[in-house]
């Protein structure tokens, strides 16, 4: 064949792929729709909001009256009165974080029931003492004053941003390229495919490049959206960022292959997939940080391919750092991605 | 550089323990319509995948537009066309697309649209592939085999599971290629296809050819071109076996089948009248009889005593 010839070849399978790619509902689903779903669900559940008020329940006596007038001038402390039967279940149940018992008589202590083992009881107790405190008169003999300290980059969105980029790269790489594999395999497309001139080796790294091109929209579109409606920043170059998601793009692409060079049925790949996925998704630090794992098993987790490009995303993006900085990352991607697509093109099965 | 389209000399294959093709032989020459004609696993697939380069043979020697698998693979692949049996195209691709995609990887072809015209999809030009009925998506392949221009036609079961209608459409654009002088080899077990489209026929049964010829030759060696086949009422004393028959005039050959007894013979018109006057005269009544031309079919169940789809 000529280089003319090999060269059109080349781009039809790489614009059929792209057509199948976006005709396929599902890869418009998990590539934009559910990343953007699942960062806004995580965003409103993460959010900042005021401290939540505990809950006080004030035992109906004579004499409660004053007391339970006090309590609900304080904003943190959501107050009822009840009596004694239902405000022991309420504390059982968990519907109050303490029951405030007015003093039978006058000079007489005020008294507390609260479960000490809840963390909330605690704080409830604190702020209704404080509340009555207050109301019967109590001058603080210090000033003091709170300052909020979350601003952008230190939320934990920000920090689950560039975790959840980093799955879905792994997760669109592995399946667009290992399952579409399998498929054109049983349906018997790759036979047909290689009854042509066309060049096998060709056709693989069309399937590759096809990647590619999708990740650099949907990493453009998942950190725009992150940008504009969550006001995570993006401190490093952009560059650095579109670069780094094509490498880890092309490991996760070679991880596909591998995985779906000898498969001949639907089964054995999803096996193979959530095999090779599932410790990534639980151990490279999408939601929370690798280092709350037992040191022990850290430098396994340091060396899969996600927990690397998670990591060297996150210091690009929230850190400012530059891609040089993080070459040791960026060896083990190449590496993960080399080595599979090797092994997976040596290995790989026609029919 | 010898003239024929395809040459196969002792053609083995082995799946492990099971011989899929055991020593076969033909020759096809340019512009010819070679049919491999056999029941389901004779083996006419695995013949066919190794011409066209998709399996390696065990042993045996194939040559290929005058070129052999494992040095020349890129040449030979320019210049044939293939049709899979059942191979599904990419659902989410269009007609016309698919098509281009298979002309971009040969370095000469047809147009893409003078293709699509020529297999009567051009209105479907822009549909998805997978809202075509199967006639369609069968004539789609068939068009993607031909893009190449090729020179030598591969067609496995082309039309099996299709309706009458299609088949006949499928037939028609073999015909039209056959027109243009080029080579088809076809493999089927329908032995009306195998009749309409062949030039030659070589009848394939446990991987090995049991007869070679063409459509009229094969016929031909079953004595008769027509079959008489008649069956008996019921409660009738005894049996009528084959042998009672075989002396009619005109009769070559009887066999018994399902209750019934088929008489191959060479004249109708000479050998009813006997064949009437025989059976009542050993006390049976007819339930019924019929006449028809002979066809491979026949030949098959002469050959083999089977039927060609028993499978």
């Amino acid at each position: 064949m000529s280089d003319r010839t090999r060269l059109r070849a080349f781009f039809a399978l790489c614009l059929a792929r792209l057509r199948e790619s976006y005709r396929e509902p599902e890869v418009l689903f998990w590539g934009f729709v559910f990343p953007v779903l699942l960062s806004a669900a995580l965003a409103v559940a993460f959010r900042d909001r005021p401290p939540e008020a505990s809950r006080a329940i004030v035992l109906a006596r004579p004499g409660s009256e004053p007391v339970a007038r006090a309590l609900a001038a304080s904003r943190l402390v959501k107050v009822e009165t009840a009596g004694e039967e239902e405000a022991a279940r309420a504390l059982r149940m968990g519907r109050a974080d303490v029951v405030v018992v007015p003093p039978a008589a006058p000079a007489r202590p005020v008294e507390y029931r609260l479960d000490p083992s809840r963390p909330e009881a605690g704080i409830a107790r604190a702020r209704v003492d404080d509340a009555l405190q207050r109301a019967a008169g109590r001058a603080d003999p210090v000033g003091t004053r709170d300052v909020a300290t979350s601003e952008p980059g230190g939320r934990y969105v920000d920090f689950l941003v560039p975790g959840l980029v980093g799955m879905n790269l792994m997760s669109a790489g592995m399946w667009g390229v290992g399952f579409v594999l399998v498929d054109m395999r049983i349906k018997k497309l790759l036979r047909r495919l290689l009854a042509t001139p066309m060049r096998p080796a060709d056709f693989l790294a069309a399937q590759m490049v096809t990647r590619e091109v999708f990740t650099v929209v949907e990493v453009g579109f998942l950190f725009g959206f992150a940008h504009l409606a969550l006001g995570v920043p993006v401190r490093g170059s952009v560059t650095a960022v579109f670069a780094l998601a094509l490498l880890g793009s092309l490991c996760f692409a070679g991880l596909g292959l591998l995985v779906a060079c000898r498969a001949r049925k639907i089964e054995t790949v999803n096996g193979l997939m959530n095999v090779l996925m599932l410790p990534m998704f639980v151990g490279s630090g999408v939601f929370f940080s690798v280092e709350r794992f037992p040191q022990a098993v850290q430098p396994v987790l340091r060396a899969l391919p996600l927990t690397s490009l998670i990591d060297a995303l996150r210091a690009v993006v929230l850190e400012g750092a530059d891609l040089a900085s993080q070459w040791p990352r960026l060896v083990l991607l190449t590496a993960w991605g080399g080595v599979s697509f090797a092994v997976g093109l040596r290995l790989f099965r026609w029919s | 550089m010898s003239g024929e389209a395809v040459a196969v000399r002792d053609l083995v294959k082995h799946y492990g323990r099971v011989e899929a093709v055991r020593g076969l032989s033909f020759t096809i020459a340019p512009g010819e319509c070679f049919g491999l004609l056999g029941p389901n696993g004779a083996g006419k697939t695995t013949t066919v995948e190794i011409l066209e380069g998709l399996l390696p043979a065990t042993s045996g020697d194939a040559v290929v537009l005058g070129r052999r698998w494992g040095r020349d693979d890129h040449e030979i692949r320019e210049r044939l066309g293939v049709c899979l049996q059942q191979t599904v195209l990419s659902e989410k691709l269009q007609v016309g697309e698919t098509v281009s995609l298979f002309r971009a990887f040969y370095r000469e072809g047809r147009h893409p649209e003078e293709v699509v015209e020529e297999v009567g999809l051009r209105e479907k030009r822009g549909a998805r592939v997978g809202t075509l009925s199967g006639g369609q998506k069968q004539r789609l392949a068939v068009a993607c085999a031909l893009v190449g221009d090729p020179e030598l036609l591969f067609l496995d079961e082309p039309t099996t599971g299709l309706d009458p209608q299609s088949r006949r459409q499928v037939w028609d654009i073999v015909n039209g290629f056959k027109r243009r002088g080029r080579t088809v080899v076809l493999t089927t077990h329908y032995m009306d296809e195998a009749e309409r489209l062949c030039d030659r026929i070589a009848v394939v049964d446990h991987g090995q050819i049991i007869a070679e010829g063409t459509p009229r030759e094969l016929i031909r060696t079953l004595g008769g071109d027509h079959v008489v086949e008649i069956a008996l009422e019921d409660g009738a004393p005894g049996e009528l076996r084959p042998e009672d028959l075989a002396d009619l005039p005109a009769v070559r050959s009887v066999h018994a089948e399902a209750g019934r007894l088929l008489l191959t013979v060479t004249e109708p018109h000479l050998a009813l009248p006997p064949l009437l006057d025989r059976v009542s005269a050993r006390g049976f009544a007819l339930a019924g009889l019929s006449t028809r031309h002979a066809s491979l079919e026949d030949v098959f169940v002469s050959l083999t005593g089977r039927h060609l789809r028993d499978e």
